[in-house]
């Protein structure tokens, strides 16, 4: 008897992290649908992953702002997969975003309304099934509003409570919910900034670590590299009279 | 502005920095730009990578396109690394046709530069290997390039040092292998003449390459280790390493050059007491084959991180020439003698057998290969210029992927299709629009 491969939905399949996820799980014998919304970047990962693994890879449209479009979307998957990882995130431009709305709203939307919505159908999905493991790529951002990306940050704050809400109300029912912090991480998003090297990570650490935290317990919330759970620690436990004149 | 150089760390030049995510945004790219040239991961060791206004980094254009294990047809982008496509696909059975010396280049490189390697007197050099590639011109037009369409594109973008346009993906053939294994023999060579009769007597083995001692003197002058290979069977696994595992992991070297090491380093007494012992532990495994796992017989140095920071701060450089077949003996002795008497200190001297090349100005010709390299200074530039007249006297030529020094006269006399390169540069209006550091200084 031979059992037919593991499924994994990835959200962001053009992003570095989601390349990276992917192919992680595709060498570990995972089918992939990896969803974008420029399906012909995607289509590039797809090829890329499935020449390295020999594993199959499909790609479906998918933008994150059109919320209308999800019920369709998981209707045109080839089937309901086993794992979900969301790596949707959109760092944007904060001092742009503080006085154009509009780009404010694309930020607020992209971090936090469109993932949110589309884990919370796949979650009933999973529900109805009995059986499936959600993975949310949120941010130490949103572990404290800070001056210099608050509008990122904010979003990604209420993407981590959805997430913890969810894991709370899916426990029961024996299904698991992760919350990924990965750190700062060395990706196209934030090429050009200088980045502290023992708290970024690259790409593949982050595939990894969310592999080994769905698919081989590993713990709900987990920060990639280990020293951003103290660092947390310290800049959640500052006084907020000190904090907001701290520029951090 | 960025300031770009090569491995040899030297020369530096400043230049803008294009750094496309996506095959999709070069025509446009290229259509904006004049003064760019390609750069893949920088491993070439002059200017050949460095525009005069503009470099296009590729190495974010990394995808595999397509593989098809039936037949090992490989459509890879241009900004892959060989390393990669070696980590994804040796341990399933599948070898590229033909590596250079180090695994650290892109697909792009291997091309632009025609890279050989220790195959070259048998397969060819990478290039004679590529089914067909798509090119993005100066025009931004994208063509697809291949033996039967756009034939004279082909020949002139392998070998072509980016000057032609930026390569955007290739499709090659990878060769089965059985094992992950190599089967090595050594021969020792007691001067120069053993040294080239090994290589030729060799010359029926797959891969074949001499480590030669570039600082003995006399009745020694040449004397030289050759490593010949093939990949290993099952049945050489069985004979030569009972139960060693079919595909072992490479291992990654943890040694690394952290910072530059002082100039004196390497010299003359050091390099000297280095050959000894290499010379003479290399002649005790002669005669005997052994396994010896793809990644150290094909990337020794790759194993030494940032191995390039040997040399000091004030950067090296490689000598590379090739000699014709019928001329190699009179040639090689001759600068070999004056290298020795100079007693320039060489950490890696290699020796090799090549066959002919086909781009319009790839390196490769029937003859041997000498590659050398050294500290920059004064009585190394004066030395090397002596060396380029021998080459040219003989009709050889300097390997323009490691070239940071010839003269535009030393070009022009080794490299006979020059003018059909330049014709087709400015047919394709590259003249105006493609130029790295490299083609300023020899005016290509």
């Amino acid at each position: 008897m031979t059992t037919s491969p593991k499924t994994l939905l990835l959200i962001g399949g053009t992003s570095d992290i989601g390349r990276a996820t992917a192919l992680y799980y595709a060498k570990a014998g995972w089918h992939v649908f990896l969803a974008a919304r420029r399906e012909d970047e995607a289509r590039r990962n797809a090829d890329d992953i499935a020449a390295r693994t020999g594993s199959e890879v499909t790609t479906h449209r998918l933008d994150i702002l059109d919320t209308q479009s999800f019920e369709i979307f998981l209707t045109g998957l080839p089937q309901l997969p086993d794992t979900v990882v969301c790596v949707v995130g959109e760092l944007g431009d904060q001092a742009f975003g503080q006085k154009d709305s509009a780009h404010a709203t694309l930020l607020l939307r992209t971090n936090f309304e469109g993932p949110a919505l589309l884990l919370g159908l796949l979650a009933e999905r999973f529900l109805e099934r009995g059986s499936g493991t959600i993975v949310g790529v949120s941010s130490v951002a949103g572990d404290r509003g800070r001056g210099s990306n608050y509008l990122y940050g904010s979003a990604k704050a209420g993407f981590s409570a959805f997430l913890s809400g969810l894991r709370n109300r899916l426990a029961p029912a024996g299904l698991r919910v992760i919350t990924v912090k990965p750190g700062f991480v060395r990706t196209r998003m934030t090429a050009g900034l200088k980045l502290p090297p023992v708290l970024t990570a690259q790409a593949e650490e982050v595939g990894r670590a969310i592999f080994n935290a769905a698919e081989k317990g590993g713990g709900d919330i987990i920060y990639v590299r280990r020293i951003w759970r103290p660092v947390m620690m310290v800049i959640g436990n500052i006084p907020e009279r000190l904090f907001k004149h701290l520029r951090l | 502005m960025t300031e770009f150089f090569g491995w040899g760390r030297y020369p530096r030049y400043p230049s803008d920095v294009l750094d496309p995510t996506s095959p999709s945004e070069l025509p446009s790219l290229m259509a904006s730009h004049t003064g760019l040239v390609a750069r893949g991961n920088g491993r070439a060791y002059g200017d050949a990578a460095i525009g005069e206004k503009t470099t296009i980094v590729t190495r974010a254009l990394d995808r595999i396109r397509a593989f098809d294990p039936a037949t090992g047809r490989i459509r890879a982008e241009a900004g892959l690394l060989l390393s990669d496509l070696l980590e994804a696909m040796a341990p399933r059975g599948f070898f590229p046709p033909v590596v250079p010396g180090t695994k650290f280049v892109t697909i792009g490189g291997m091309i632009a530069s025609d890279v050989h390697g220790k195959n070259h007197h048998r397969d060819g050099g990478f290039g004679d290997h590529v089914e067909s590639l798509t090119l993005a011109l100066p025009s931004g037009d994208v063509v697809n390039c291949s033996r039967e369409e756009n034939a004279e594109l082909l020949s002139a973008t392998i070998g072509g040092m980016g000057l032609t346009g930026t390569i955007i993906d290739a499709t090659f053939r990878l060769r089965r292998i059985e094992t992950g294994w190599m089967r090595q023999t050594t021969i020792a060579a007691a001067n120069l003449e053993e040294a080239l009769k090994a290589l030729r007597e060799t010359n029926n083995a797959a891969y074949s390459v001499a480590w030669i001692d570039c600082l003995a003197r006399g009745r020694s002058m040449g004397r030289a280790l050759i490593f010949a290979a093939e990949h290993a069977t099952m049945q050489d696994i069985d004979a030569l390493r009972p139960g060693a595992e079919r595909f072992a992991p490479s291992k990654a070297g943890r040694l690394s050059i952290p910072f530059d090491l002082p100039s004196l380093t390497l010299n003359r007494l050091s390099v000297a007491a280095f050959n000894e012992i290499y010379f003479r532990s290399g002649s005790l495994k002669a005669g005997y084959p052994f396994l010896v796992h793809w990644n150290p017989y094909f990337f020794p140095l790759d194993g030494i991180g940032a191995w390039n920071r040997i040399y000091g701060p004030g950067g090296f450089l490689q000598y590379q020439c090739v000699i014709p077949a019928k001329h190699a003996d009179i040639a090689l002795n001759t600068i070999l003698d004056r290298i020795s008497h100079r007693g320039i200190a060489s950490f890696l001297a290699v020796l090799k057998q090549m066959g002919p090349s086909h781009g319009d100005i790839s390196f490769p010709m029937d003859g041997f290969t000498l590659a050398l390299d050294m500290p920059i200074n004064d009585t190394v530039l004066a030395l090397l210029n002596e060396l380029d007249k021998i080459v040219v006297e003989f009709g050889g030529r300097l390997y323009l992927a490691k070239d940071t020094r010839q003269s535009p006269a030393t070009f022009e006399a080794g490299y006979p299709n020059l003018s059909r390169f330049r014709d087709l540069r400015r047919a394709i209006r590259a003249s105006d629009r493609i130029s790295s550091r490299l083609s300023l200084r020899l005016g290509i």
